[in-house]
């Protein structure tokens, strides 16, 4: 332990080893939070090209491209790599850079830790990458593994979980760190009820994540042993039950989807106040609401699967404590209006996309309300209503708040402002394309089209036709913030400290961009 | 920052983590628990689910009858002499059969009904004289009849007498051949 103290001490003092050792050494949070930035970017363009993939084939009915099985292959890892590969990744990269900046902390509490955490993650990456060269291709029962297709398959199933185990230990590495930094390392005079929201959003997100991750592991190891070492957890034959595993999945399954969301909730709570010039409307408010949405997220699982038959009872209490989170949401909501209201409020890029994410979550959120009644869900269940909404929330959900902290915090990280003009194209471009992709699939859905599948009947030719075309215009939309992030990095307008006029918080204390080592003497806050 | 109460943390969250990998296990058997209290998922009740056809307001008395035939040293009875059943309700009767001989034989067992007519309205699952019986020499053994009777059995048919004959199959008692195959055949 003394050996590494010593060894921090070193590094800063003489400098870091450069080129690749640079990275692969690196023990420093905005290195790592770069790092998972960067690997979340990439894998963004991977599961995006495959997303591209299933709508080309959609385009129109009938089997033009692709064959099925390779379509399901997409659909698949598609969804793995979104969740797993980007949105995760995307909100430790935040966490790592943000966290200790915002606490006035001087790093992570535990760096190597923070190191192994993210470098296990391109071999999990690779490993699902890799499967698709394997006999008999990819995964292709869908990204939520359910048996018994999953015990079927050939080497690439064992792959992906093996990587799915990759993919948890990272996460718990991860928060592990986080939550150790926040309760142990926040600069004097930061009480719980001070630190930003984003920090508690993440703080309660971590604990879901040790919470749940280990369920999923489980879960796969179950599936694991199943395929190769004679259990018959999920075997019919051997006396097993599949519908099982969907309960255990979706235990990990439902707080999964919060964690993906409430660093989301996070962020937005961090950009509305600095560009409304007002501070937050109800904090403590915000605090209670998430925590009520974390804990609520525990006792709702059962509504994914209203159809593996379960008793009437079972159902409407799944359907009530379902309903009962859209309360604490709805203080979210409510608390950014009012944010908003009265306000000097200027538009600016990550604004747009805070504001874009307030009005389109809500639609997401709405419809997750219809999908949650039982008797409306037998209906729509596995139908492209339910596609639908998860992008709501996940697309303009969690993507537009990643994009939008990325142009909230890029000139802290960079140093230069980005380029204003196109980062509005960027936000034009993406919230309309996201819309005529993602809004037909609500009436495919409702007309009764079943998800994952490479073909459809005719009358759904017109909407699906409409939602490719969304598609590809969303998909090469994001080339445009990849230039923008480049240019920034390359150059351009010098950042102030603060950089937004509203901006408030430790982190617009330090010099843009921020340096290598901050808070090495703690700040007080009053 | 690698201060002895970020390890103290670093451990407790360690232990919630083991813990809940633990958890992930400790939900099958809480699922199979769940499952037996509310009753639901129990397999059986569910695959065979009720048969609506049996007539339960007629009982039938089936008896059951064995001879063997004289060229046969076997030994062969019913475990019951006779069951009640509703007509369309699915039942097992067993046999006991025993070859006595100090050779191997194959016997084949021949079906008759009382009354005749009934004959048409018994419907076999499984039986043992859907084909030839080889007993070892001394081997005893039961044997199951799983039969319907339907629905449509005339009403004034109160006992079905169901009578099973063994005889030697041709060629296959080695000891006895030719005489017995010839007499059979005849």
């Amino acid at each position: 332990m003394s050996n590494d103290a010593a060894h921090a001490h070193d590094d800063h003092s003489h400098g870091h080893p450069t080129g690749i050792m640079r990275w692969l050494t690196t023990t420093n949070h905005k290195d790592i939070g770069s790092l998972y930035m960067w690997f979340a970017g990439f894998m963004f363009l991977v599961a995006g090209t495959m997303a591209l993939v299933i709508r080309a084939e959609l385009f129109q009915p009938g089997l033009q491209f692709v064959h099925p099985d390779f379509f399901n292959q997409m659909t698949t890892l598609h969804g793995l790599i979104m969740v797993f590969g980007v949105i995760m990744p995307a909100w430790s990269g935040f966490a790592n850079w943000q966290i200790p900046l915002m606490i006035g902390a001087p790093d992570m509490a535990f760096p190597r830790l923070n190191n192994w955490g993210f470098w296990v993650l391109p071999v999990a990456a690779f490993l699902l990458i890799l499967s698709l060269f394997m006999p008999g291709g990819a995964v292709a029962g869908g990204w939520t593994m359910y048996p018994p297709l999953f015990i079927q398959g050939g080497i690439s199933y064992d792959m992906t979980i093996f990587a799915v185990h990759i993919l948890g230990a990272s996460s718990i590495m991860g928060s592990i760190n986080i939550i150790t930094t926040i309760l142990n390392m926040r600069a004097p005079g930061m009480t719980l009820m001070k630190m930003p929201l984003f920090v508690w959003t993440w703080l309660i997100t971590a604990y879901l994540l040790i919470a749940t991750v280990p369920v999923l592991a489980g879960a796969v190891t179950m599936l694991l042993t199943d395929r190769n070492f004679d259990t018959h957890f999920f075997n019919a034959a051997g006396g097993g039950d599949p519908v099982m595993f969907q309960h255990i999945f979706w235990f990990f399954g439902h707080p999964e989807v919060y964690i993906l969301i409430l660093p989301a909730f996070g962020v937005v709570s961090q950009i509305i106040p600095t560009f409304a010039r007002k501070p937050l409307f109800g904090y403590a408010s915000m605090v209670y609401a998430t925590a009520s949405i974390a804990l609520l997220s525990f006792i709702v699982w059962a509504h994914h699967m209203f159809t593996v038959g379960m008793p009437a009872a079972a159902q409407l209490f799944f359907m009530y404590s379902t309903m009962l989170i859209a309360v604490p949401t709805g203080v979210k909501v409510f608390n950014w209006v009012a944010t908003m209201w009265k306000g000097s409020m200027t538009f600016e890029t990550p604004m747009l996309f805070a504001v874009a994410f307030v009005c389109l979550f809500t639609i997401g959120g709405f419809s997750g309300l219809v999908c949650a009644m039982t008797p409306v869900d037998i209906q729509i269940h596995d139908t492209y209503y339910v596609v639908a909404h998860f992008h709501y929330v996940l697309v303009s959900g969690a993507l537009f708040s990643i994009i939008a902290g990325i142009y909230y915090w890029l000139p802290k990280w960079t140093g230069h402002m980005y380029d204003e003009k196109l980062g509005k194209l960027h936000f034009w471009m993406s919230v309309i394309s996201m819309n005529i992709t993602f809004f037909p699939m609500h009436f495919l859905g409702l007309a009764g089209m079943p998800r994952r599948y490479a073909d459809y009947a005719l009358q759904f030719a017109e909407f699906n036709a409409i939602a490719s075309v969304g598609a590809f215009l969303f998909g090469f939309s994001q080339l445009i913030f990849l230039v923008v992030i480049l240019k920034a990095i390359k150059g351009g307008q010098k950042a102030t400290d603060q950089v937004w006029e509203g901006a408030d918080g430790l982190e617009w204390t330090v010099p843009s961009p921020a340096p290598y080592h901050t808070f090495e003497t703690a700040p007080v806050v009053k | 920052m690698d201060t002895p109460s970020n390890r103290v943390l670093l451990k407790k969250l360690i232990v919630v983590t083991i813990g809940m990998f633990g958890f992930g296990y400790a939900m099958v058997p809480f699922y199979y628990k769940i499952c037996e209290v509310t009753g639901i998922n129990a397999g059986d009740d569910q695959v065979l689910a009720k048969n609506t056809q049996v007539d339960a307001s007629r009982t039938i008395t089936l008896e059951l009858d064995a001879n063997v035939d004289a060229k046969l040293p076997w030994k062969f009875e019913p475990v019951q002499k006779s069951v009640t059943m509703h007509p369309g309700e699915m039942v097992q009767v067993l046999y006991d059969v025993q070859n006595l001989a100090d050779h191997e034989i194959t016997g084949q067992a021949i079906p008759s009904y009382g009354p005749q007519l009934a004959g048409q309205y018994v419907k076999k699952i499984e039986c043992f004289c859907f084909t030839g019986q080889t007993l070892k020499a001394g081997e005893k053994r039961q044997m199951p009849v799983v039969l319907v009777l339907e629905p449509t059995l005339p009403k004034d048919v109160n006992t079905v007498t169901l009578s099973y004959t063994f005889f030697v199959q041709p060629g296959s008692d080695k000891a006895a051949a030719g005489k017995t195959a010839k007499e059979v055949h005849g």
